[in-house]
């Protein structure tokens, strides 16, 4: 197994000084198969306010990484290496004692499922109300007033009662509304939400996405929201970091990722979408292939192995050399294909077939 | 919950009136003649039929079974003997005692053994099981899991006259072990008590030890585990508060079989130990052919086992609001 070690990443990296900066991080964890690399040098900044969208399938280190950012990976079997920097201060090795201050308070986070990340044995208020009597200090009484007071924020009908349910008593829609309650119980200026819609029926969806948005104005809380749907990222990020194997392959903001993505990649789940108005009998365009294994990635590109494109560049060099994060029409993008061929292709073969 | 209760305590006594029948009628009804087992050595045909008689042998069996069900409540007049009363298990043949005073007499012995044990069996047991969950997979998970699997492969018979050499002879720390006097000496029964009750609760560790240790590893790889740390809780406080009580459930069912089973008598330790609990007493009336009394530990420990099965199920409505009933 080959893994370059050159620089992941040269172009217009973190600079440093922003909310949340993310700097080559690297996250493996030891198995009894071997090692598994599940972030190699990923870059990225995110200022206060603003919505990060993390796209890519599963297993393309979105959720590890932020995990590692909470400090929440199991520091036993995982390595980690590179830095990230919360308003200014170090998180890779901060002690536990330290993160667990942060979490909850500075910054929190949202799981997909709601049922499962809630625990079954406490009142939805208690929940609630345990991080706000942990971070503040409040009193048992303070802080039941307190989650009643975010359940009303958070939309759930009769919150005096409702706040003595357990989370089994909830709706599905309910529990994901109680669980953004329960992160942003201490107005966090960072949050992580993890796939949070994904369990949802749609309408349900558009009201949790509208929920968080609303929030987001309301406290200036900066959000990274992962999810593998494009159609949530349109809805809610500003900028967006599209992920393969590990690494960011694309990032730039929200309008120039999706309506002109430069990577073979981006296409390829850009096409992949079904479209409402298009004929039942189209065929679906999935990417062929499956997502690689980390435990032995492919050499050169990642992506390669997958890519219908690979033959318009030279010399093997998706096989053998590892593309690097560039500029290329306005946006960054890992690919060897030149910034022209990247417009000719996205122009003539790619953007016809979306609907 | 009241609703509940009461019916599982109405199906309790149906289990109960079940339970004696089948016992009744496998003790009494099949035995070809029980007069016998109470006439004694020199056995006269008279004496017989006298005893018959007495003991309503000449009845239908259906009728013995029923006056022996109501007497127990209500409480009968056996000839010859004083009069009976509630409970009435009747009077021994090997001894002509009162059988609930011969099993009220064992009581004391009996649940002293079976709270301490269990109190004993229950700390170490999930005691191990949770420090073998927090440090899994190291040398002090392979230690705790290796001492209780120790302790469930011995036999009471053994480590018994074992702890009592080192504890009471070697050492004079603890008694010997006797049946505890709480009203006269109670220090001196909790010194009697401590060596039975640990022997005892040896062999119970493993099955606790082992339960709460995958339990609460799966319990800390749930996903709202991982929520609890995400809010900042501390790792101990995530680990008592929420891996441990997702564990519970199945420990006390557990526990509540093996409570049932250490309050009705705990045969080997009482021998080991020379006391006289329950577990005596079972042994003593079959080897005397005492129907009477094996009727009566019989019907005793199923009312215990069905008792704590109540319990059990109440107690996992406290601990899982899941199941709540209304």
């Amino acid at each position: 197994m080959i893994i370059p070690e050159q620089p992941t990443e040269t172009a217009p990296a973190a600079k440093g000084s922003s909310f949340l900066s993310v700097q080559d991080l690297k996250v493996s964890f030891a198995t009894e198969d071997g090692i598994v690399r599940a972030v190699n040098g990923l870059s990225f900044d995110l200022e206060k306010g603003r919505t990060l969208g993390i796209v890519g399938e599963s297993g393309s280190g979105k959720s590890v990484t932020n995990l590692t950012i909470l400090g929440l990976h199991n520091p036993r079997t995982t390595t980690v290496e590179g830095q990230i920097l919360l308003d200014g201060q170090e998180l890779v090795t901060a002690s536990d004692k330290e993160l667990a201050k942060l979490r909850g308070s500075k910054m929190s986070m949202v799981f997909q499922d709601a049922l499962a990340a809630l625990s079954p044995y406490y009142t939805v208020g208690r929940q609630i109300a345990e991080p706000y009597m942990k971070h503040t200090g409040a009193s048992k009484k303070e802080a039941r007033d307190r989650a009643i007071e975010m359940l009303t924020k958070v939309g759930i009908p009769q919150p005096q009662t409702r706040v003595d349910d357990y989370p089994h008593q909830f709706s599905g829609g309910m529990r994901q509304r109680a669980m953004i309650a329960m992160a942003l119980v201490n107005d966090p200026e960072l949050l992580i939400a993890d796939e949070p819609t994904t369990a949802l029926d749609v309408t349900v969806q558009a009201q949790i996405l509208d929920l968080l948005k609303d929030l987001q104005q309301e406290t200036g809380t900066s959000i990274i929201f992962i999810t593998h749907d494009l159609g949530v990222i349109a809805n809610i990020a500003d900028d967006v970091l599209v992920m393969y194997a590990g690494r960011c392959v694309e990032r730039g903001t929200m309008a120039e990722v999706l309506d002109s993505s430069q990577h073979p990649y981006g296409w390829g789940l850009l096409r992949s979408i079904p479209h409402m108005n298009a004929d039942v009998d189209k065929p679906l365009m999935p990417i062929p292939g499956t997502p690689p294994s980390l435990l032995n990635p492919p050499s050169g590109c990642a992506f390669h192995p997958r890519c219908e494109f690979r033959d318009k560049v030279g010399g093997d060099r998706c096989v053998t050399e590892l593309p690097r994060l560039e500029l290329a029409n306005g946006h960054l993008s890992a690919c060897h294909l030149t910034p022209q061929q990247k417009q000719d292709i996205f122009a003539q073969q790619i953007q016809p077939q979306l609907g | 919950m009241l609703r509940f209760l009461t019916r599982r305590v109405l199906g309790a006594i149906v289990i109960l009136i079940a339970i004696s029948f089948v016992t009744y009628s496998s003790f009494f009804a099949l035995v070809p003649n029980p007069a016998l087992l109470s006439c004694g050595k020199n056995c006269s045909p008279q004496m017989l039929h006298q005893i018959t008689i007495n003991l309503g042998f000449d009845k239908p069996w259906i009728v013995q079974w029923k006056d022996y069900v109501w007497g127990i409540f209500a409480g009968r007049d056996v000839t010859n003997f004083p009069h009976c009363n509630f409970p009435c298990f009747g009077y021994s043949y090997a001894n002509q005692e009162s059988i609930w005073g011969l099993i009220s007499s064992s009581i004391p012995t009996t649940v002293s053994l079976a709270i301490g044990g269990a109190a004993i069996f229950l700390t170490i047991g999930v005691g191990l099981g949770m420090i073998s969950a927090a440090r899994q997979g190291s040398t002090t998970d392979r230690v705790s899991s290796a001492v209780s699997l120790i302790g469930q492969s011995t036999q009471i018979y053994f480590v018994g006259p074992i702890m009592i050499l080192i504890f009471s002879y070697y050492l004079g720390i603890f008694d010997r072990g006797h049946d505890p006097d709480w009203t006269h000496d109670p220090i001196g029964s909790i010194g009697g008590l401590i060596l039975p009750c640990f022997v005892m609760s040896i062999i119970f560790w493993s099955n606790y030890s082992r339960q709460v240790r995958s339990l609460m590893i799966e319990q800390l790889s749930e996903d709202h585990i991982r929520s609890a740390r995400a809010k900042g809780m501390s790792k101990s406080y995530v680990f008592l508060r929420y891996a441990l009580r997702g564990a519970m459930g199945p420990v006390i069912t557990i526990f509540g079989i093996d409570l049932a089973a250490v309050f009705s008598g705990a045969v080997i330790t009482e021998f080991t130990f020379s006391l006289h609990g329950l577990g005596r007493l079972a042994v003593d009336s079959v080897n005397s052919y005492d129907l009477p009394l094996e009727m009566a530990v019989v019907l005793v420990s199923s009312m215990l086992i069905v008792f704590f099965n109540i319990l059990v199920d109440a107690s996992y409505a406290l601990i899982d609001p899941r199941i709540r009933l209304a």
